[in-house]
C-alpha cells in the first residue's frame, strides 16, 4: 500500500472552512428577513417562559379583589382580571404553559410518527398498510375533535390536553416520514451502504433519518403553533389547564364574561396566542425556504 | 490463475409482472436468463450490453443486492447465493461495488471522512485513530488530498467524487470490485483519469474486476476478457484482443461497427440491425436475437444455442458456430 505515491491533486488548496449542510441553510435562513423576525418572536417568548418566575411584577395567583378588572395602568400593565389577578404575570406565566405543551407535543408526536414512519416506508408490505391505514382513518376526524375525544376518555387537564395534541398530530409526521423514506431508500447511497455490508438498522439511523429530518423540522415547527392554538383551544372549552393555571386559552375563556366592559381580559391573552403562533408560522416559512432544496437557486 | 475467484453459473432473474386488483402474476421480466461466467483472480472481466440487458442486475446479483431467482454464485471457494443475510452482509467486506452516478452514490450529509470510516466501522476494523490514519491514506492514494476529509460531497466533481467512490470500495481490501458503469457518468476526459487510476489500483493492490458499461472502447481499455450480453443472456466471452479483432456472434459483430473509429478516411464497414431490442417479459422464442439478426436459419427459432467454447479463450453461443452448426 505504501508503495503508492499520492498522486498530484486537482485541487487548489483553499481555507479550512467546512460549509456542512446546515451552516447552509442557517446561511439561507438569516436572508430571509421576515423569518428572521419570527424567530426573535419565538426566542422572546422562549426567554420569558424560561425566566418567567423572576420578571413578573406580581404572584400569578394573588387576589386581590379590591383591584378587579382594573384598566391597564402603571401598576398592573396589562390590566387586572375579575379575580384581581395581574394579567402580566399571568400572561407571562403562560407562555411557559403554552411553550411547554407545544413542544412537548410536537416532540411526542415526532418521535412516534418517525418510528411509525420509518417502519412502515423501510419495511413496506402489509406494515406499511396497516400503519398507513391508521392514519388515514385517523386523519378522516377534524382534529380538534378527536382531540376532544381523547381528552374526554383521558380525563381534563393539561397532562392529558398534550397528549391528545401529540397523538392527533402522529399521522401528520408519520406520513412525511413515510414519503421521504420511500424516496430515500431509492437513492444509490442506500444501495451503497448495502454494498459495503451496512446493518439494516445503522442504514435506518445513520443515513435515511438524518436525511428525512428537514422537512420534519419545517413541520415540526409548524406544528408547535398549531399545538398552541390547539391547546388554548382545550383550554377555552374547559378540557385543557384547570383553574387556576394561567393558561392563554383559558383565560380567554375566563374572560367571556366581563371582556364588555373590561376588554383587555381578553384583548391580551389572545394577543400572546397570536404573538407566538405567528412567530412559529414566520419561522417555520423561512425553515422550509432554507431547508427544501428544491427552492434553492 | 488456476482457480477463478468468482464463478457463476446459471444466473437468473425473474422480476414478477402483477397485475389486477389481486396483483396476480400475470408474466415474468427475464431481466437475467442463465448467465454463467467466471473471473480469475486479478483480471478484468469487462460486461457490455446495451441499456436493459441485464448487465448491471448481474453485478447487483452478484453482491446480493438483488435476490438471484436461480444460479449459484461462487466466490473464493464460497457459495453465496446460499449463505444467510447476515453472513452475506459480512462477505461484502471482500466484494466491493463502485457505482455508476457519482453524484447520487454518496451521503450528502456526510463528510468524506465519515462515508470512507463506514465501511471500516461496519466490518469493525482497526481502532478510532487508525480509521482516520487510513481515510487519509485512502484519499492520497486515489489522487485527492487528506485535508479533503473534512468537506461534504457537493464540494468536489463528479471525477473527485468517483475518487471518494473507488476509495469507498478499497477501504475493506476487497479482493473483488464490482464496477457498475463507474466512469459513464463522467466527462470523456475525467474518464481516461478514473479508468488509470483503477488501472493503477488494480496492479498495486491486486484487485480483480468487475466492469460493466455499455462504452466499448472504455471496455476494451481496461479488461483482460469481455463479455457481450444481449437480453439477459450472455451472447459471447473472449479475451478482449479475440473478441474485438474476431468477433463471431452477429450481435458483437455489429456492435463492434458502430464503435466510431478517429480516421476520416476510414470506409466503415457498418452492420445495421434491424428494429428494436424484443421485450424481456416476452422473448423470442430459441436465440433471442433471431428477430434482428442478418444470419437468421430456422434452427435459430426453435433452439437455445449455448454458450461454447469454439476456439480456446473465446465462447459465443451462436448455432453458426460450433457443433451445433457442423450437424
Amino acid at each position: 500500500m505504501s508503495k503508492l505515491e499520492p498522486k498530484s491533486t486537482n485541487v487548489a488548496p483553499q481555507t479550512d472552512k467546512v460549509a456542512g449542510p446546515w451552516y447552509e441553510a442557517w446561511r439561507s435562513f438569516k436572508k430571509s428577513k421576515i423569518a428572521v423576525v419570527g424567530a426573535g418572536i419565538v426566542l422572546f417568548f422562549i426567554i420569558v417562559a424560561l425566566i418567567g418566575p423572576w420578571i413578573a411584577p406580581q404572584g400569578i395567583n394573588d387576589q386581590v379583589l379590591a383591584n378587579r378588572l382594573l384598566k391597564p395602568s402603571r401598576e398592573f400593565w396589562l390590566g387586572t382580571d375579575d379575580f384581581g389577578r395581574d394579567i402580566l404575570s399571568r400572561i407571562i406565566h403562560g407562555a411557559r404553559i403554552s411553550l411547554w405543551v407545544g413542544f412537548f407535543s410536537v416532540i411526542g408526536s415526532v418521535v412516534v410518527g418517525s418510528i411509525l414512519g420509518i417502519v412502515a416506508g423501510y419495511y413496506g408490505k402489509w406494515i406499511d398498510t396497516i400503519i398507513s391505514r391508521v392514519f388515514d382513518i385517523m386523519l378522516a376526524f377534524p382534529s380538534i375533535l378527536l382531540a376532544i375525544a381523547v381528552v374526554s376518555v383521558l380525563g381534563p387537564s393539561l397532562q392529558n390536553a398534550l397528549i391528545a395534541i401529540a397523538i392527533i398530530n402522529v399521522p401528520n409526521f408519520g406520513r412525511l416520514i413515510r414519503s421521504k423514506v420511500l424516496s430515500i431508500k431509492e437513492e444509490e447511497y442506500i444501495t451503497s451502504a448495502k454494498a459495503i455490508g451496512m446493518q439494516d438498522i445503522r442504514i435506518l439511523f445513520s443515513h435515511i433519518l438524518p436525511n428525512s429530518m428537514a422537512p420534519v423540522i419545517v413541520q415540526g415547527t409548524l406544528a408547535i403553533a398549531t399545538a398552541i392554538i390547539e391547546a388554548a383551544a382545550l383550554g377555552f372549552l374547559g378540557l385543557g389547564a384547570e383553574a387556576p393555571l394561567p393558561e392563554w386559552g383559558k383565560m380567554l375563556a375566563d374572560a367571556r364574561v366581563n371582556f364588555i366592559n373590561a376588554p383587555w381580559t381578553m384583548i391580551f391573552p389572545g394577543l400572546a396566542i397570536m404573538l407566538t403562533v405567528l412567530g412559529f408560522n414566520l419561522m417555520g416559512d423561512g425553515l422550509r425556504d432554507a431547508l427544501d432544496p428544491r427552492m434553492k437557486s | 490463475m488456476t482457480e477463478p475467484l468468482l464463478k457463476v453459473e446459471g444466473l437468473k432473474k425473474y422480476f414478477p409482472i402483477r397485475k389486477g386488483l389481486l396483483s396476480r402474476v400475470s408474466g415474468h421480466v427475464k431481466a437475467v436468463d442463465d448467465v454463467s461466467f467466471y473471473v480469475n483472480k486479478g483480471e478484468t472481466l469487462g460486461i457490455v450490453g446495451e441499456s436493459g440487458c441485464g448487465k448491471s442486475t448481474t453485478g447487483r446479483m452478484l453482491m446480493r443486492l438483488l435476490e438471484p431467482s436461480e444460479g449459484k454464485v461462487f466466490f473464493d471457494g464460497k457459495e453465496l447465493t446460499s449463505i444467510s443475510s447476515d453472513d452475506m452482509r459480512k462477505a461484502r467486506r471482500e466484494i466491493q461495488m463502485v457505482f455508476q452516478d457519482p453524484y447520487a452514490s454518496l451521503n450528502p450529509r456526510h463528510t468524506i471522512e465519515k462515508i470512507l470510516e463506514e465501511p471500516l466501522i461496519v466490518h469493525g476494523i482497526g481502532n478510532p485513530k487508525e480509521r482516520k490514519k487510513k481515510v487519509r491514506d485512502f484519499l492520497e492514494i486515489v489522487g485527492l488530498s487528506s485535508y479533503h476529509a473534512k468537506r461534504y460531497p457537493h464540494q468536489f466533481s463528479g471525477g473527485q467524487r468517483q475518487r471518494i467512490g473507488i476509495a469507498r470500495a478499497l477501504m475493506t481490501n476487497p479482493k473483488l470490485i464490482i464496477a457498475d458503469e463507474p466512469v459513464s457518468a463522467l466527462d470523456v476526459s475525467i474518464q481516461a483519469q478514473v479508468l488509470n487510476l483503477m488501472q493503477d489500483l488494480q496492479k498495486e493492490l491486486n484487485l480483480t474486476y468487475i466492469f460493466i458499461a455499455h462504452d466499448l472502447g472504455v471496455v476494451r481499455h481496461i479488461s483482460d476478457r469481455v463479455g457481450v450480453m444481449y437480453l439477459g443472456k450472455m451472447v459471447e466471452v473472449a479475451v478482449s484482443e479475440k473478441l474485438y479483432d474476431k468477433p463471431l456472434h452477429p450481435y458483437t459483430q455489429a456492435l463492434l461497427s458502430a464503435v466510431p473509429v478517429p480516421d476520416p478516411n476510414f470506409v466503415r464497414d457498418q452492420i445495421l440491425i434491424k428494429g428494436d431490442i424484443p421485450s424481456p417479459s416476452n422473448p423470442p422464442s430459441g436465440c433471442t436475437f433471431h428477430t434482428r439478426c442478418p444470419f437468421k436459419m430456422d434452427v435459430c427459432t426453435k433452439i437455445v444455442p449455448k454458450l461454447v467454447e469454439v476456439e480456446p479463450g473465446h465462447s459465443v453461443a451462436c448455432h453458426l458456430y460450433g457443433e451445433q452448426a457442423q450437424q
